[in-house]
């Protein structure tokens, strides 16, 4: 009797020694970092001298609508042999490549997949197309954008 | 008012389109009959906002007697244009092979390459269940490796061995020839070259290297090269017995 008793006892106690060791935890954490409840937002440098002042459409209406353009490009081309630039996943890629490594992909810093990252969509495009945009023929002159200092420009603060 | 603005605006960039286009053509074919009569046999290049039609037909002829035994510049330009990495595995993909025959009894051998036949009633569109496998409006048959579940059923279909499929993790494609594992793949007669006027590469490397074995053309529009040569000489198709209507002809088989 005393055993049963005390066994039921110490799984209350212990519950309410998790959850006191819980609360307790959070408010040390809270109090000490802010947002630890969010991911961090991330922090993309668009390389301007590359891509120009302006995307192809608002930026606002890309955020939200970039993957249907893409969708709808991507048949058109696909089908019809319709090979206009404004739209295309090419397109993306020659502006928004990193001025580092000339990609959109490697890390959150990059363009493609530091959004992705955060939004934790998966993106499935670099399966099949190349992250970086077509070489120059090797001999041919060095890009524009490996002479000419970069004003850079981060989204992050953007986002928020 | 604002319409006709619109429509006289865009009449011009169209003429644009053409006066340079012709430029081009004048340049590149260098053909020129009388003072403003150029003959051109390089295909019309399109605008790249209009979609392709079922005017032309895109069609390759292969002399067979002017290809070069052991000559395989046309493959290699093949792998270099669409990134295509061979050599290690036995199930590396070929868009493009040469295939040499022997006549066992004369003694007479030949090569030729085979590549997809862009055959006009194309059994692996036939068969295939997605709609990954389609012919475009100008004849090119390609895959759409967005719809493609790489059920294979094409290749079975294919009596030109013309496809493969790919089965590891692909690296440093060509921006213009997206390509991925899980798909299946064939020769697209370059059409990313097309679309912008070019020649396929394998034509390109068989003029480069001297044989002029293989033309491509317009087989729609009879003053192209590669009508006249079907139209005046005897050319056959691979395997004309089961009807498919091949656009690569083959000529001195």
């Amino acid at each position: 009797m005393m055993l049963r008793l005390s066994n039921r006892m110490w799984k209350w106690a212990a519950g309410i020694l998790a959850v006191l060791l819980l609360s307790v935890g959070a408010y040390a954490a809270s109090s000490t970092t802010d947002k630890v409840s969010r991911t961090a937002k991330p922090e993309i440098v668009i390389d301007r001298s590359k891509s120009g002042d302006k995307c192809v459409e608002e930026t606002s209406f890309m955020r939200k609508n970039h993957m249907k353009l893409l969708m709808h490009q991507r048949d058109e081309t696909m089908h019809k042999g319709i090979r206009t630039e404004k739209h295309s996943l090419k397109k993306c890629i020659s502006c928004h490549a990193s001025s580092k490594d000339d990609s959109v992909l490697g890390s959150n810093e990059h363009f493609c997949q530091g959004c992705h990252t955060y939004a934790a969509v998966k993106l499935d495009c670099w399966e099949c197309h190349a992250s970086k945009p077509k070489q120059a023929a090797p001999g041919a002159a060095p890009a524009v954008a490996a002479t000419v200092p970069a004003p850079a420009a981060k989204v992050g603060a953007e986002l928020k | 008012m604002n319409d006709s603005q619109a429509s006289h605006h865009s009449t011009s960039e169209v003429d644009e389109h053409r006066r340079n286009f012709i430029g081009a053509s004048a340049a590149l074919a260098g053909l020129t009959v009388a003072p403003g009569v150029v003959v051109y046999g390089l295909a019309h290049a399109k605008p790249d906002s209009e979609p392709v039609t079922n005017k032309v037909r895109w069609g390759l002829l292969v002399d067979a007697t002017k290809c070069a035994e052991g000559c395989t510049d046309c493959v290699t330009a093949c792998h270099t244009e669409n990134a295509i990495q061979t050599g290690a595995l036995e199930t590396d993909p070929h868009w493009i092979r040469k295939v040499e025959l022997k006549d066992m009894r004369t003694g007479r051998s030949q090569s030729l390459p085979v590549m997809c036949q862009h055959c006009e009633d194309a059994p692996c569109v036939d068969v295939c269940p997605t709609g990954a496998s389609f012919k475009r409006a100008d004849g090119i048959v390609l895959v759409d490796r967005h719809i493609c579940i790489g059920c294979r059923y094409c290749v079975m279909a294919c009596p030109y061995k013309a496809r493969s499929f790919i089965h590891e993790t692909l690296t440093d494609q060509n921006p213009d020839v997206p390509r991925g594992k899980g798909c299946v793949e064939s020769c697209t007669m370059c059409v990313h070259r097309v679309d912008r006027g070019q020649q396929p590469a394998c034509v390109e490397a068989c003029s480069k290297a001297g044989h002029n074995a293989i033309i491509f053309g317009d087989l729609n529009d009879p003053n192209s090269d590669i009508a006249q040569r079907v139209a005046g000489h005897p050319t056959s198709q691979l395997r004309a017995d089961l009807a498919l209507n091949p656009g690569v002809r083959y000529e001195g088989l």
